[in-house]
This record gives structure tokens, sequence and C-alpha cells, in this order.
């Protein structure tokens, strides 16, 4: 049994994800997306089992599909990635199996958006469907704003921008929650701290240890489940604390970034991630 | 410590012993970010840009 790592960008979490395999006794080969040139129907992978890394979302999607129909066992599996890559796709596998999640739109003109938004009530928050650390998101508290955003998408945004993926905004308390879930179990989670509404630690969010109670634990397992069709997986869920329903699932993240939290919580992510991995690929870790 | 420099500004750089094929290093002087393209020889480049469908 073989185990590969596919990834470009080397990032701490990268790096922290060698040295836990290391750790393990087991040796594993880098799979570099740049690098593979695969003929459709005869590609034949250098390992068994990959753990999928890489920090661009659509190479890492073909690559792992281009790895599956090879028969390698790919973590997270290419539908798992393509739900989470996708929010509109992500809320509607939430929304199928009961996860509470923030109300949503979806609209694809901008005279439906401005409906949405609208309908929702101000302010809301607009977020290109696909997109990452935070980038893009629009806080939109008036209709002045909102016709301005929606232009801008039109004008300026490819045409993944005009797919209007929009949610009320959450009166959460100057924080929101990241789980960490591995195979379907809650391992750990950080308050994520700012004064700024947007509060991923990429943009400045400060991380602090939050226990896992059972209803994150629960809240996560349904969640995980849901945009894995049950198979579960290495998945991070952002949570927010809503006053009044309580939590709410914000999104799920499958090539999660974990740096700042293996000292915050105390749990060694990267080697609990591993140790999956091999019992995903029926290696006793 | 491995030694190279700084495609960018020409500083010298100094890079652990277990540096990585792909690792992304920032240079101390210019700021510019690079990425370790050879263990060897030990060469870098500047890194790509990030794309808009880069995270995690």
């Amino acid at each position: 049994m073989s185990v590969g790592i596919l990834c470009s960008r080397i990032r701490v979490e990268e790096k922290l994800l060698f040295e836990a395999f290391e750790s393990l006794g087991v040796a594993v080969t880098r799979l570099d997306e740049r690098e593979i040139t695969a003929r459709v129907g005869d590609y034949a992978a250098p390992v068994d089992v990959v753990l999928e890394r890489s920090v661009s979302t659509s190479a890492g999607l073909v690559a792992s599909m281009l790895l599956e129909a090879a028969g390698v066992h790919v973590i997270n599996s290419s539908s798992t990635a393509s739900v989470c890559a996708d929010k509109i796709r992500t809320s509607l596998a939430l929304a199928a199996a009961d996860v509470p999640q923030p109300r949503t739109e979806v609209a694809l003109s901008p005279e439906a958006a401005l409906e949405a938004i609208e309908r929702l009530g101000y302010p809301v928050v607009l977020k290109p469907p696909v997109g990452s650390w935070g980038r893009l998101l629009a806080r939109v508290n008036d209709r002045d704003a909102a016709e301005a955003v929606i232009e801008h998408k039109e004008v300026l945004g490819g045409v993944a921008h005009h797919a209007y993926y929009i949610q009320e905004y959450v009166e959460k308390p100057l924080r929101d929650i990241r789980a960490f879930v591995v195979g379907t179990e809650t391992i750990c989670a950080i308050y994520r701290t700012s004064p700024h509404w947007i509060t991923n630690t990429a943009r400045g969010g400060q991380a602090s240890n939050c226990p896992v109670t059972p209803e994150i634990a629960d809240l996560c397992t349904r969640a995980a489940l849901a945009v894995s069709s049950g198979a579960g997986g290495v998945l991070a869920i952002d949570l927010f604390e809503d006053p009044q329903r309580g939590l709410l699932v914000n999104e799920v993240n499958h090539t999660m970034e974990f740096r700042n939290s293996i000292t915050t919580t105390g749990v060694n992510i990267p080697q609990r991630i591993a140790q999956f991995v091999l019992e995903s690929a029926g290696v006793p870790a | 410590m491995l030694q190279t420099e700084c495609v960018e500004c020409g500083a010298a750089l100094e890079l652990p012993e277990d540096v990585m094929q792909g690792e992304i290093l920032t240079c101390g002087d210019c700021g510019a970010e690079l990425e370790v393209i050879e263990l060897e020889p030990l060469t870098v480049d500047l890194a790509p840009v990030e794309m808009e469908d880069w995270g995690e």
C-alpha cells in the first residue's frame, strides 16, 4: 500500500502532514498536480491512496478525478470536494440533510439577485460561489450597496460571479467557530475572534480553543455526512452562534488549513489526518 | 543552512536543511514570495501569484 499527498504549494500544513506520515513510519510520495498528464482511460497512478491538498480548488478536483479513475482512493473524494468547493452545492447538500444553516438565496440574474436580497432583508452577505480565504465577500447594508455590488459583479466578474449566492447576515458574537472533522469525529475546534465581520484567520481572526460540546460534535458530524454522501472525510466546518437559533453551519472546507489550531487546541491535527488516511487505506496505524 | 539568493533583489537567503521542493519562502529583504523549484541545485523563483480558486 503506497500513500501520496497531492499538492503543489507546500504550506505549513503540507509540511506538517509529510512529517506526520514520517513519524508513523510511512513513506509518502509527493504528487504535484502541475506535473500530471494523464491519457484518459489509461492512467496508471503511482500510489494507492492520496490525500488531496492542492491549494488550487479546480486543479485539485481534476487531479482527484483522474486519480479516482485510475482506482486510487482519494481523501477527500472528488465528489466531496466538488460539493465543498461550491457554496451553492454545499447549501443544497446541507438543506437536503436538514442541517441548520443561515437563510440563503441563489439567483441567476441581477434583477433576481436584487429581489432575493430584499426578500432576505438587509444586511446580507454576497459570496462568490467558489472562493476562499474571505476573498470578495461583500456585506451589503442597503439597496444602494446592493445595486453597486451587483453591477460590479456583472461587469467585472467572470461567469462564475453571475450566479449570486446571498446569505442573511448573522449577528454573531464577534466570532465564529471552526471545527475540524476527521472521518466523522469532531476532533477539536477553535473560536475565530475578530472585530471585523470576516473572521477568517487568513484575514486576521484570532484563534482560541473552543471546547467540543456534544451539540457541536453532533452538528459537525451531520454536516460532514451531508457533504460527503455519508462517507465522512477530512473537513473543516465553520459554525455561527445565532442568538435565537443556536448553531448554524456556514461553510464546509475540504482542504483545510490548521496551522493556528494545533497549539491552540492541543490536538495533533496532522497526525490524526495521517492516521485516518492510513486507516482508510487499510493500513493499521 | 542552505544558501541561495533572492531572484527579485539578490539578497542572500538562508534556507533550513529540511526545505522541500514547492515550499514557499518570503525574502526578508524585499518581501518577495519565492517558491523552491529544485533542491539540487537549490533553485528558487518567484512564487505563482494567488489565483481566484486558491484556498482551503
